[in-house]
């Protein structure tokens, strides 16, 4: 923060409350007294929490345990499957959190004790705190579907939900499809991360295939009976992809309509549901979502398989002094995004930082937008804007929506695939850099 | 004076805090913090089409903000972010924004001989109110040199063709400028873009 001190950010993110005087921060020593911060979790609302209670207050000690040296991003990893980005332009790493003063420590957490208050890692390390902020993302319910586990996705059939190698293997599984063969995705059922993901990543293969294998076909097959942006996406396809038409490159099957499955025959490429079988030449995934392993196993979900959490701070509603932001949180009105795991992330931070200077929580403030390209100069957009009222997140009214499709504004849609761009730009270098 | 805008708008707010218990009342950081996602951590952008908010002056942040609200503008994203807002908060993100130091996005690539060309088309069309090549927040005009490439093409083509209004005197004298030249558009914003002044 230029032009700013930590005393005027203390001040004024504060407001309201009388305790923000000077001696609420003065006594503390620089770390190990009282405010030391740990993060479980370098992903999207991990990250950017910790680099923002530094940001915020650089007496804090911040250490953030990640089991992986790089992260991918799953936002924009669809680009990669059409081959119009690169795997290396979606991975970063940590050094940017580091220069803001943040311990990063590359390690598996393998338990939180929320008595003792102490993290516990896979190479016997241990770490006190006096908050914990947990940001686990997501983990796959493989069992609801018979015939697919972690061996069958990392040897063949493809979720690639958490992107890397699962990306690539999906990519050159597309690119390297028998001409006229099929492409069958599995989309999943509510909530899961990124709801517009399935429908981008289908538009990106189409897009693929348009070009490179034109009489292939993708075939939808969802849990749902609607989607995210439907009505821009299915506008999109056809104008991009005959949707609609006999001659269409995408079918859409509903979940009532024989598109919810159940097993998987990896030996016969198939997947079939209570109507119906569907052979393909590239199966892949997306199975239903819970939250993140650790948050399992440190007691922080309920019966949904997520976490609840109260919405001004993401402390959990079950063990007090741990936080959990981004898709492993039950954040609804927000939704399992990269943009509200930012916005969360930010919210938790500043909410840290208060509560650990004796100060009570700042009023919170939250925003998601969320682009997605259908084709090559077609982008398109959601967006909402959200406050905390009478103890809940709340949608402010009359706010955010669709990218107007009313008629199809060429201009305007060529745009939003540029802010697109940009927005994976400045949210990666917002969240690692 | 924005100095001022702070202090007003936080006087304002503890005002609201003990009138009434559950008004929320998020503060100028707080606000401002959800912007940095698409924005840039303080309003620093590193990208070539949604542009830098840090170091604008409150009034051009206030003033652009209420005409997304207000569908005033090209319909962005920005109009329906801008529905979420009442006027004292943009008035509190401006505060915030107009203390950040305005940022050069260096990463964009463009031709020598045309910025050289376009300082000078800037020097006599643009530069009595952009002072600077458009880097002093205190003149209330919009960022120019080192701000995204593309928004600085959008906004050219969109005052151009009326889609987005503009003042007499920039009317006037855009015309002017592509009488004389043409390409005066590219040429500028390839001067712009060099982020030399």
């Amino acid at each position: 923060m230029s032009k700013q001190n930590r005393r005027s950010f203390l001040k004024t993110v504060g407001l309201g409350t009388a305790a923000a005087t000077a001696a609420t921060y003065a006594p503390f020593a620089i770390g190990g007294s009282g405010k030391r911060v740990v993060v479980v979790g370098g992903g999207m609302g991990g990250a950017v929490a910790a680099k923002y209670i530094r940001m915020m207050d650089k007496s804090i000690d911040v250490t953030l345990i990640e089991a992986n040296k790089d992260y991918f991003t799953g936002f924009t990893s669809n680009l990669v499957i059409s081959g119009q980005r690169s795997l290396d332009s979606i991975k970063f790493g940590y050094d940017g959190l580091r220069g803001h003063g943040v311990n990063v420590v590359i390690d598996k957490v393998t338990d939180i004790d929320a008595n003792a208050k102490s993290v516990k890692t896979a190479s016997g390390q241990s770490f006190a705190y006096d908050r914990c902020i947990v940001a686990p993302g997501i983990d796959f319910r493989y069992d609801k579907i018979d015939g697919f586990n972690e061996g069958v996705a990392n040897s063949k059939i493809t979720h690639a939900w958490k992107a890397g190698s699962q990306t690539t293997m999906l990519r050159d599984q597309v690119h390297s499809m028998k001409k006229g063969g099929t492409v069958v995705i599995s989309a999943p059922p509510n909530p899961f991360r990124c709801p517009p993901g399935p429908y981008e990543r289908t538009s990106q293969i189409a897009s693929y295939l348009k070009q490179h294998n034109p009489t292939a076909k993708i075939l939808v097959l969802d849990d749902k009976e609607k989607f995210s942006k439907f009505g821009l996406f299915t506008g999109g396809w056809k104008k991009h992809y005959g949707y609609g038409t006999d001659n269409s490159m995408i079918e859409w099957v509903k979940g009532s309509a024989g598109g919810k499955i159940e097993s998987l025959d990896v030996g016969g490429m198939t997947v079939s549901g209570d109507v119906d079988d569907y052979k393909g030449d590239v199966i892949n995934i997306i199975p239903a979502q819970k939250a993140g392993h650790i948050a399992h196993v440190a007691g922080l979900t309920n019966a949904s398989g997520w976490c609840p959490i109260e919405g001004k701070t993401f402390e959990s509603t079950i063990h007090k002094n741990i936080h959990v932001v981004g898709d492993a949180a039950i954040q609804s009105p927000l939704p399992k995004s990269g943009y509200a795991a930012n916005s969360e992330g930010k919210v938790c931070a500043a909410a840290v930082v208060a509560l650990l200077n004796g100060q009570s929580a700042p009023d919170p403030s939250y925003v998601n937008t969320c682009y997605s390209v259908i084709a090559p100069g077609d982008g398109i957009s959601v967006a909402m804007v959200y406050a905390y009222k009478d103890g809940k997140i709340v949608k402010i009214k009359g706010s955010g929506g669709l990218t107007p499709s009313k008629t199809f504004n060429v201009k305007l849609r060529e745009r939003e695939e540029h802010y697109g761009y940009s927005w994976f730009d400045n949210i990666t270098n917002d969240t690692f850099g | 004076m924005i100095r001022k805008t702070i202090i007003k708008s936080t006087l304002l707010v503890a005002g609201f805090a003990l009138g009434m218990q559950a008004q929320a009342a998020p503060s100028a950081e707080m606000l401002s913090y959800t912007c940095a996602g698409c924005h840039g951590t303080n309003g620093a952008s590193t990208g070539d089409a949604i542009p830098s908010l840090a170091g604008l002056s409150s009034t051009y942040l206030v003033d652009a903000m209420k005409a997304y609200k207000a569908d005033e503008r090209d319909p962005t994203i920005m109009n329906r972010i801008a529905k979420g807002y009442s006027d004292e908060q943009f008035e509190l993100m401006g505060g915030f924004f107009a203390d950040q130091e305005v940022h050069k996005n260096r990463d964009q690539s463009f031709d020598a001989a045309k910025a050289a060309a376009g300082k000078k088309l800037h020097k006599k069309y643009c530069d009595k109110c952009h002072t600077e090549a458009g880097t002093v927040g205190d003149d209330d005009a919009g960022q120019l040199s080192g701000n995204a490439k593309l928004f600085l093409q959008y906004s050219l083509a969109d005052f151009h063709d009326g889609s987005r209004s503009q003042e007499k005197k920039m009317k006037k004298k855009m015309k002017k400028m592509l009488k004389r030249d043409k390409d005066a558009f590219d040429l500028i914003v390839n001067y712009y873009v060099s982020g030399k002044k």
